[in-house]
């Protein structure tokens, strides 16, 4: 059994107690002392400049031309905090509690609480530091719904929360670059995890531009490198989105945690054709006010607009009349998936649902009518003055919207299909934030922590942010404390000599190949056997089939991949291949994961197991632990269980209706 | 939804690195889906190059959604492309018609070196928020949100100036490669607001000191940056900036 060294106590003091009793290192000490941080998303900008705010030198490392081009960036709808300024009820243990329960109960009581905890210090550092947050007219912060939660809790900036939050923290990161404490190194990839003495004490990056490897000695090493979803190929993440550094460090012997959890994300664009790239999200606070629904009629080939309103089933609201349309994602994208494999999808694929606006823009209308005293207002004009507060509110999305279908969603309502958005899974960390490997850490959507078997909309920028801000900064004290009677290591040690040997005899390798088929279409082959057969639903025969599947094509892949240009200049092929070679190996993780797992929760849909009326059954008897896998060869992994202890919240079955 | 295809002629600028002179190169493609994104139109261009022993195009991208701002492309003479308030990623085909010509440059400004073929180095905007764009605000230091309270007129326009994606376009359509309208939504957006308000004739002064330094041309207010910028950033900005310069310069102790 793993220890993931929760503090004694009660969960309410928890994280008091550590932080009132955990070493610290003082601040000359801390000037002599570098951190390593990869990825500058939101944990990866908010540790670097909350550290370089404490003292440590720190080095950043992000892929991107810019550290402002994270991932975060992309993310729309908004962050939770249990701030109560709606006085309706909510607190800090109805954000644990939520989050827990929308976790499927798969996630760790102590962290999920700490977490909860944090979320009010994180608006109010936000807003501190100009993040242009909605307001009301009395000046005050806005607040609105979102899906799994009954209060309204989710601050947010129109539809583009996480890029407002990720300038925020970009900013105070470049203060500390300006302020000499953080050294940015942008276009340059982590490739390998150096460890001396069974601590990880630097990295081996690739600068992308010139193609040189470099040596870079830490004192820790922390990952912020975002997610997995990429190894579906067509996901919501960036192009860039890769798993690698996580990866790497998976290799050197930090355990993966719950791979087969995975988020697919109930409300995106369809998929239009064999070209695409990538699937666009439209914000899930667009189920606030949109409904969504399919025609009562099978393989029905009318226009929307022509089917009358009895004729159109409303399925959220019939199967969940608590919730409606505001269910946790999981179970609105499976309901999704139910209704199109049973004949009812609509658009020419048939596979997507409707997302309608008009019931909404009808309403707002009335409301400014009724706002502005006015009497006998036709009924364009109503629905123009709704259109004007869905425009306000939801107007960047439904301009996305129409770029990328060439429709009006004001006009028609929209299409719109699961599409996978984050990865629940990742680098297994105890309550510090430390994988199995000392001195390497996991923040973020990189490591599995908060969200167990899925994730409720608006916290991945809320744990983000409370990793990097708020939590860190404190652990890392409590074991760099100790590191201070350690001399920094010179990279000419023998482990960098050996870590960049490797790596540049794995990227000699790779290139040698040269074979015939591209990076790229390796990729969308393996996205197709993950998403056929460990999407959203998963059964034995299946992943069986996948695992082999996902074996010969890393055989087909280092024996015929083509990767054009030099090693030693801009190469983006082979950025690509070195991504996707890491991709491969991680597929079939998350298949072993799936298979091992015999229950259904949260994201993990396992055909063999759901009740009567198809929701997911969970086997707690049997899988209320985490599974940490550790690499003990090719195609081999050991399992280790950190078993899940809820001494305050009392596990039972999720019920949205 | 119906779609058609087109075959395509490209005009594709490809440059081996900085210190290589670039040129113009031709390619064609062929059975374009009109449903497609411009860049999935290079990434089967790419495929074609790369399976036959060609080297693919450079070029930066990576959200594909309009928000990172990495993408660029200077497409038949406009920066992102013929749409109006839209980044490369995701202008569509149904833009173009079978049998045209598309012109493909990188950003063309001193200020951003080339890398690669259509990629270039754009690490001088981040040296420009270095000087300044932020509020010096430690982790740890803020009091309650609601305790300041913010117009809400203030603070949409703080949030419409923040909206910048830092893409360059503003830069590649000026003649003078002026990095104004960059600057100044960074300088409106703090200076809206009373978090900003300590530092602001410091941040005004020092932003543009850098970016006088990092070679961007100066601003002659032909409002081109405004009419290529994906996000809509006013050049009202500009004017806040001048006048947030002047108040600086006049009152400087």
């Amino acid at each position: 059994m793993l220890n993931a060294k929760i503090p004694a106590g009660n969960l309410d003091d928890k994280w008091v107690d550590y932080k009132g009793h955990c070493k610290l290192v003082n601040p000359a000490n801390k000037r002599k002392m570098e951190v390593i941080v990869v990825g500058t998303g939101l944990a990866g900008a908010s540790a670097a400049a909350s550290l370089g705010e404490l003292g440590y030198k720190v080095k950043a490392f992000c892929f991107q031309d810019s550290p402002r081009r994270a991932h975060s960036i992309a993310a729309q709808g908004g962050i939770n905090a249990a701030k109560n300024y709606q006085n309706d009820g909510d607190s800090v243990f109805r954000l644990f509690y939520d989050t827990i329960k929308g976790g499927d109960y798969r996630a760790r009581e102590a962290n999920v609480h700490r977490l909860a905890e944090v979320s009010a210090n994180i608006i109010d550092q936000c807003v501190a530091q100009g993040v242009p947050f909605a307001r009301e007219y009395g000046g005050l912060l806005s607040n609105r719904s979102f899906g799994g939660t009954q209060v309204q809790r989710t601050f947010y900036a129109a539809g583009q929360t996480g890029q407002q939050l990720l300038i925020g923290a970009y900013q105070a990161l470049e203060r500390q670059v300006a302020l000499g404490n953080v050294t940015m190194y942008s276009r340059h990839e982590m490739l390998d995890v150096v460890k001396i003495d069974g601590k990880a004490k630097g990295i081996i990056a690739r600068n992308l531009v010139s193609g040189e490897l470099e040596r870079h000695f830490g004192y820790a090493v922390l990952l912020c490198t975002g997610g997995y979803g990429n190894v579906f190929y067509l996901s919501t993440n960036a192009m860039g989105s890769n798993v690698t550094a996580a990866w790497k460090a998976h290799k050197q012997g930090a355990y993966f945690a719950n791979p087969c959890f995975t988020q697919i994300h109930p409300t995106c664009i369809p998929v239009s054709g064999d070209h695409q790239s990538k699937l666009t999200l439209m914000s899930e606070s667009l189920r606030n006010d949109g409904r969504i629904w399919v025609p009562k009629k099978q393989n029905d080939t009318r226009k929307a607009n022509e089917i009358p309103e009895e004729e159109r089933d409303y399925y959220l609201e019939r199967r969940y009349p608590a919730f409606g349309n505001l269910v946790p994602r999981d179970v609105a994208s499976r309901a999704a998936k139910e209704r199109c494999d049973a004949g009812y999808g609509v658009g020419t694929s048939k596979q997507a649902v409707y997302l309608d606006y008009a019931a909404a823009i009808e309403r707002y209308g009335k409301t400014e009518v009724g706002k502005k005293g006015l009497s006998n207002v036709p009924h364009e004009e109503i629905i123009a003055l709704g259109k004007e507060v869905v425009k306000e509110k939801y107007g960047n999305l439904f301009d996305m919207y129409a770029k990328i279908t060439g429709e009006n969603p004001y006009e028609v309502p929209m299409r719109i299909y699961p599409a996978v958005h984050y990865t629940m899974g990742g680098l297994w960390v105890d309550y510090e934030l430390q994988t199995t490997v000392p001195g390497l850490y996991a923040l973020g959507e990189a490591n599995f922590s908060d969200h167990g078997a899925n994730r409720l909309g608006a916290s991945a920028l809320m744990q983000g942010l409370a990793d990097g801000y708020f939590v860190v900064p404190y652990t890392i004290g409590n074991n760099l404390a100790d590191e201070i009677y350690n001399a920094p290591i010179p990279t000419s040690h023998p482990a960098f000599d050996e870590a960049e040997k490797a790596v540049a005899e794995r990227i000699q390798t790779l290139k040698n190949i040269n074979g015939k088929q591209s990076v790229e279409s390796f990729h969308k082959r393996l996205g197709k056997i993950i998403w056929n057969e460990c999407g959203m639903s998963r059964s034995e025969a299946g992943l069986k089939k996948a695992i082999a599947d996902v074996q010969a094509l890393k055989k087909e892949f280092w024996s015929d991949v083509r990767i054009p240009g030099e090693i030693n200049e801009y190469n983006p092929e082979l950025d690509k291949a070195n991504r996707v070679a890491d991709f491969i190996e991680l597929g079939e993780l998350m298949c072993v994961d799936a298979l091992n797992r015999n229950e259904s929760c949260g994201g993990h849909f396992r055909e063999e197991y759901q009740t009567p009326d198809g929701e997911a059954l969970r086997d707690d008897e049997n899988f209320m632990y985490v599974a940490a896998w550790e690499t003990t060869g090719e195609h081999q992994w050991q399992l280790h269980k950190e078993e899940l202890k809820y001494e305050v919240i009392k596990p039972s079955q999720r019920n949205y209706k | 939804m119906s779609h058609n295809t087109m075959n395509l002629k490209l005009k594709v600028w490809r440059q081996k690195n900085a210190n290589t002179a670039g040129a113009f190169k031709t390619y064609e493609v062929n059975d374009i889906s009109d449903e497609m994104s411009f860049l999935e139109m290079l990434d089967v261009l790419n495929e074609k190059l790369i399976v036959t022993g060609d080297e693919p195009i450079a070029f930066d991208h990576d959200c594909r959604e309009g928000i990172c701002g990495m993408c660029s492309l200077y497409i038949d003479g406009k920066p992102h492309g013929p749409w109006q308030a839209n980044t490369t990623c995701q202008l569509h085909m149904r833009a173009f018609k079978d049998g045209d010509t598309i012109t493909i440059e990188p950003w063309r400004s001193n200020a951003f070196p080339i890398v690669k073929d259509l990629t270039v180095d754009r690490g001088a905007f981040d040296r420009i928020i270095q000087a300044g764009g932020y509020v010096s605000v430690n982790t740890g230091n803020a009091v309650d949100g609601n305790s300041l309270p913010i117009e809400k007129d203030k603070a949409d326009a703080a949030f419409a100036a923040a909206m910048c994606i830092g893409c360059g376009a503003c830069v590649a359509a000026c003649k003078n490669s002026s990095a104004m309208l960059f600057l100044s939504a960074k300088v409106s957006h703090l200076a809206l607001l009373p978090q900003g308000d300590p530092e602001r004739k410091s941040r005004v002064l020092n932003m543009v000191a850098q970016m006088d330094k990092e070679g961007f041309g100066s601003c002659t207010n032909t409002g081109a940056c405004e009419a290529a910028c994906p996000k809509e950033i006013s050049i009202a900005n500009i004017a806040r900036l001048n006048k947030e310069y002047l108040r600086a310069g006049l009152t400087v102790e």
